[in-house]
């Protein structure tokens, strides 16, 4: 997909974060779902091999959103790349719906993994790469991390046994939004230095503009290309990004919508009837 | 585990730097492609046994139950019983009689934590045969399992050729007067307490509940139709275990007298396996002595 046709599903996927957002019951995580909505565009409508018809295809690339309550990202793409319809999205969190409150693989066709237990993500990935290596079959294993998630020390875990068993097929994303459920990372646990830390786990480590669909797309394909050890890109990001009243206001780690917010931020993204979910 | 790894190459081993203590490096030998150690980290082991599942692979992890339930309970709870993947658990050192590792090592709450998840299958054997045909069943169902093992040589008391059905309790001795309902090692010192109560003319039903979950609610219900008293004996806190299984079953569908042998609500401490199980009343005497006042509590009714 072009550049253009990227930045512009990353539009529509942070549309239906606000129109999902509004018709879910009570709040929802609208700021850890914008994002990372251009690294979902890129893996589900550049990256991953996939198949829609059989999200069960034992060759597909895998994804894991290890930081579970990035949800609205997900559901967004996997609706938009065809896994299920996109009327969907408006039954986010509602009682017996296919879009639980987090990920859930056994309601939702095409989520690899449950998560939503923070710092499980990357120890799932392990699993699958390993597997993958044993079945000597090639696909990749995505993984979407919080920058606050990873003080878990179970991430550090998955980290040391994936750089132990050389998981080059495992390809990591931190969404280094700065941010974590009550304040910024630096005041609440500081993560810093973070690409001397997974560097010294015996990762391959870039920084990446988050919301460079160019750069996320150049980064997996550098990924792809290392031999022996598993990657990392500490994507550096904007939590809200697209929508000028939730950037780096934290309020809207998770919130409620009102009709006015609603619609001043579709405004803002360049809503139109077309785009409606 | 080797007779599994044989008949079917989807299994897979997963250790955490315990696994000579739980031999899982005799599979290691055999199969060097399949085993994978993780070192000292349960949390990440668990995680990564979730995804070799997802990818088609039937993982069995094997390490210390206080560890496996308690460090990675998270893991075993969000990651593999919500999605109900086709995981396998052994926890080994299970129980009091793990002795001079002290209550670091001797794991008593470890049936209490699995046993309240659901899609889990937690499976407590008696001795050697049984241990290797829940190993091989749980292996052949498709779902969660957790196979708890003890670590002292346990009595031998069944036969290769001895029936085994995951979630159907064993009746091992027929009896009348009152049941006694065990599992692991506390069955053969119930059998032994049979015995012994046989002797003054007492008939004691003796019911091998290996299975914890699915629970033999019916086994449960015609002891105490039946019998009419129920002695449960297992080496676990007695809070949330076998005893505690039984008692909601019995509570909910036929109550009868109860009396129950286990842990009282306290940790271990380092002793010999003998000196452990005589201070903490796990022996056959203990048995037959609880019988005995239940049976008087009976017929005072």
């Amino acid at each position: 997909m072009s550049r253009e046709s990227l930045e512009e599903m990353a539009r529509l996927i942070r549309i239906d974060i606000i129109r999902s957002a509004y018709a879910a019951p009570g709040a929802t995580h609208e700021g850890p779902a914008l994002s990372i909505a251009d690294i979902c565009a890129v893996l589900y409508f550049e990256a991953m091999r996939l198949d829609p018809q059989n999200p069960a295809w034992p060759d597909r690339d895998r994804f894991v959103l290890s930081k579970g309550h990035g949800y609205q990202a997900l559901y967004s793409a996997l609706a938009r790349r065809g896994f299920f319809d996109l009327k969907e999205l408006e039954t986010l969190r509602h009682l017996h719906s296919i879009l639980q409150g987090h990920p859930d693989m056994r309601k939702t066709p095409g989520v690899d993994a449950t998560s939503g237990s923070l710092g499980n993500g990357l120890g799932i990935a392990v699993g699958m790469a390993l597997a993958g290596r044993l079945d000597r079959k090639d696909y990749d294993v995505f993984v979407v991390l919080g920058d606050g998630e990873i003080q878990e020390g179970s991430i550090w875990e998955a980290a040391m046994a994936a750089a132990h068993y050389g998981l080059s097929h495992l390809i990591a994303f931190v969404d280094r939004n700065g941010f974590q459920s009550t304040g910024t990372v630096n005041e609440t646990m500081r993560v810093d230095p973070l690409a001397e830390k997974w560097r010294a786990f015996g990762w391959n480590v870039e920084e990446i503009d988050g919301h460079d669909v160019s750069a996320i797309a150049a980064f997996i394909q550098r990924a792809r290309c290392q031999e022996g050890r598993p990657s990392v890109a500490i994507a550096h990001t904007v939590k809200g990004k697209g929508v000028s009243f939730m950037e780096n206001n934290n309020k809207w780690h998770m919130s409620g919508l009102t009709r006015e917010e609603m619609e001043r931020a579709l405004v803002e993204l360049g809503a139109e009837r077309g785009d409606a979910a | 585990m080797i007779e599994l790894g044989q008949a079917d190459p989807r299994v897979v081993v997963l250790g955490a730097d315990l696994s000579d203590s739980t031999r899982a490096l005799w599979f290691k030998e055999k199969f060097p492609d399949r085993f994978f150690s993780f070192g000292i980290a349960e949390q990440n082991m668990l995680g990564a046994a979730g995804g070799l599942s997802l990818a088609g692979k039937i993982p069995f992890v094997c390490t210390y139950g206080v560890f496996l339930s308690g460090r990675a309970w998270d893991q075993i709870r969000t990651t593999i019983c919500y999605s109900n993947l086709n995981v396998k658990m052994g926890g080994a050192h299970g129980g009091i009689s793990v002795g001079p590792d002290g209550a670091t090592h001797q794991a008593l709450e470890d049936c209490a934590l699995i046993r309240v998840l659901p899609n889990m299958t937690l499976v407590v054997p008696c001795d050697y045969y049984e241990t290797k045909k829940a190993t091989i069943a749980v292996g052949k169902m498709f779902g969660p399992a957790y196979v708890r093992f003890g670590r002292e040589k346990t009595p031998v008391i069944t036969a290769p050729d001895t029936p085994f059905e995951l979630g159907k309790a064993a009746v091992f001795r027929e009896g009348s007067d009152i049941s006694l309902i065990a599992n692991g090692y506390m069955v053969s010192q119930c059998l032994l307490a049979a015995d012994e109560l046989a002797k003054e003319g007492i008939s004691a039903r003796v019911i091998n509940l290996h299975t914890l979950k699915p629970l033999d609610r019916e086994a449960i219900v015609k002891a105490a139709q039946e019998t009419g008293a129920i002695v449960t004996a297992e080496e676990h806190q007695l809070i949330g275990g076998l005893g505690a299984a039984v008692a909601e079953v019995v509570a909910e569908e036929c109550p009868v007298p109860m009396a129950m042998i286990g842990i009282r609500d306290q940790f271990g401490e380092s002793g010999s396996p003998e000196e452990l199980l005589k201070l903490h009343g796990l022996t056959a005497g203990n048995v037959a002595q609880t019988a005995r006042k239940l049976l008087a509590r009976k017929k005072g009714r």
